[in-house]
């Protein structure tokens, strides 16, 4: 059995560390080694490998913006050198991360590791990347792909994220953007001072906010700076209105 | 400046108790010695009112102005004079009352000597009060100030330890060590210099408060030269310095977090070759750094804690030497520019 494997790490040296240690297991072929989590998501594409090293602290997006932008994201080892947030990441979500610098016998042991686990046919490291949005290099933005092209929006562009199948679209002054995501994900992972979800499709940056008028039923609606209107649901009225101090 | 003591009901009830009773005693004694009740009424309440006026005047200089215990005669030259004062205009106002040969004037005419007396050492007293009470809250007000700088170099303190500590770049510098050890074992000794020169450096510094621009310059380099090991090719850096500016002074471990700075937004945040340039020169007597390194708007725009280390160069800054102009950044499309200017210190505070 052969592997096919990716190093994305912006140090060259940590690469070629990796690189040195990788030698000690032949069945792993090293398909491309990366600069940064750009070039990562179009190795991924490109390669389809079944494990990257990954490092966190990169230029632009980091580790775990870059995993949020795969359709299919393969299996992760993380390499990182000193990171209080993703460590705590790690802990709960229990993906295998080396230290860095690492020896040899850990780096081996991360390797069995994943030669045991049972290989399932997509990866999911939604619990671990809802945790690592609490990262301070990326809390304060979100990062979507288009096309070929990333989008680094900051929060505080956000007028208010809609639900759309298996997307959100996320939608700002400069137009909106669609993320493969969940409500649920981003209800988690955005600042619930700021944003709150007044609807089963909707959450509202509440700086936006203008007005809200009663609308149908027991229904509201919330008008936005923008002219945009979004629908305040039974259940979301009352947290909105605990937000607004009404 | 010093609180009043008459802000204070503790001060003013008793000072306003012992005014009556000493009002009704002097009253009491001049109707024994055979003053009928009007005239001792009147000669008691005309001294004391005028008294109360000295006693006044006494804590209002006291507030403003404590002497030291070495002019501490000054006072007693004060005291006189006011008791001097305050015995002629008693005489004068009494005299509006009663002519020169009336019973009054007779009867109280050898009692002077002794209520000059008595008049002096009561403003005595209530100088002695007042220098013990300003005296006091003077002092509570240093302890507290003393309290608040200790507390204030503290937190500088453990913040450069923190700041020192730089755990990711240490870290990740151990790393391209581990990595030059199998292939470039030559190299990787050269690092683990060059590392052990930079931390040393950083830590002798924390006791000095002043150094050259030339000792720091070279701290710079070690830093750079690291961080060109881990980067490689990507980033390249321009130092220029004046050969007046190296002999110019600037506060220890100032220009570190400036030059961190432009590598955590120049290099750390950047996928292209990073260009690096700082240029030191000497501008009337002050020292001027400027540092511009390449920056990405749009990423930098959304990461928190944006600026946070020349945040802390600012206040330092300030707080050393009372000045927010000192630092000034400017962005000019896809460069960031940073600008320090250095006062030169006088020789004693070197």
């Amino acid at each position: 059995m052969s592997y096919n494997v990716l190093i994305i790490d912006d140090e060259p040296l940590a690469r070629s560390m990796v690189t040195e240690y990788l030698q000690a297991h032949p069945q792993f072929t090293i398909a491309e080694e990366c600069n940064n989590g750009f070039e990562g998501v179009k190795a991924v594409q490109q390669h389809n490998p079944d494990l990257i090293f990954l490092d966190i602290q990169m230029p632009k997006i980091t580790g775990f913006e870059m995993l949020e932008l795969l359709e299919e994201p393969p299996a992760v080892i993380f390499t990182t050198a000193f990171d209080e947030y993703a460590v705590q990441a790690f802990e709960k979500n229990a993906v295998d991360y080396l230290l860095k610098p690492f020896s040899q016998q850990r780096f081996d042991k991360a390797i069995s590791k994943w030669l045991e686990q049972e290989k399932p046919a997509t990866v999911s490291h939604e619990p671990l990347l809802k945790d690592a949005a609490k990262h301070p290099l990326q809390a304060e933005r979100i990062v979507v792909k288009t096309g070929n092209k990333i989008s680094i929006i900051p929060l505080q562009d956000i007028h208010y994220l809609e639900a759309a199948d298996d997307y959100v679209k996320i939608v700002t002054a400069a137009g909106s953007f669609l993320k493969k995501q969940t409500m649920s994900f981003f209800e988690g992972s955005l600042d619930a001072a700021r944003f709150v979800r007044t609807h089963r499709s909707f959450i509202v940056q509440v700086k936006e906010i203008t007005r809200i008028d009663p609308y149908e039923k027991e229904n509201h609606i919330a008008l936005l700076r923008s002219g945009e209107k979004i629908p305040v649901s039974r259940g979301g009225y009352p947290k909105l209105k605990a937000m607004l101090g009404l | 400046m010093a609180v009043s003591p008459f802000r204070t009901k503790q001060f003013m009830i008793p000072f306003c108790v012992g005014w009556f009773v000493w009002i009704a005693m002097q009253q009491l004694a001049l109707y024994q010695m055979g003053l009928n009740w009007f005239e001792a009424l009147t000669d008691s309440l005309v001294t004391n009112t005028l008294l109360i006026y000295v006693s006044l005047l006494l804590f209002t200089i006291l507030r403003f102005y404590v002497p030291r215990s070495s002019s501490l005669l000054n006072l007693f030259f004060w005291i006189s004079i006011l008791t001097a004062g305050w015995f002629f205009a008693g005489r004068f106002i009494l005299g509006l009352f009663y002519n020169e040969t009336s019973h009054y004037v007779v009867a109280t005419k050898n009692t002077w000597p002794i209520r000059i007396a008595i008049g002096f050492l009561i403003n005595g007293c209530i100088c002695l009060v007042g220098y013990a009470y300003f005296n006091w809250q003077e002092r509570t007000e240093t302890e507290k100030q003393k309290t608040e700088a200790e507390q204030l170099s503290k937190e500088a303190e453990l913040y450069k330890l923190r700041q020192q500590l730089q755990p990711h770049f240490l870290f990740n510098s151990l790393n391209s060590i581990n990595a030059l050890i199998g292939t470039r074992p030559a190299e990787a000794r050269q690092m683990v210099q060059q590392l052990s020169d930079f931390l040393r450096s950083t830590l002798k510094k924390e006791e000095q408060q002043w150094v050259k621009l030339e000792d720091e310059m070279q701290t710079l380099q070690l830093y750079l030269a690291i961080e060109k090991v881990r980067f490689g090719h990507r980033l390249h850096t321009q130092l220029e310095m004046d050969a007046d500016a190296l002999q110019l002074q600037l506060p220890a471990l100032l220009l570190q977090p400036l030059v961190e700075n432009a590598i955590k937004f120049g290099l750390y945040d950047t996928t292209e070759e990073s260009h690096i340039h700082l240029k030191a020169t000497a501008r009337a007597g002050q020292l001027l750094i400027a540092v511009e390194n390449p920056y990405d708007p749009s990423t930098s725009a959304a990461q928190k804690g944006t600026g946070f280390g020349l945040s802390s160069v600012q206040r330092r800054l300030f707080l050393m030497f009372g000045r927010n102009d000192l630092l000034k950044t400017e962005t000019n499309g896809t460069t960031f520019n940073t600008q320090l200017f250095i006062p030169q210190p006088s020789v004693s505070d070197l």
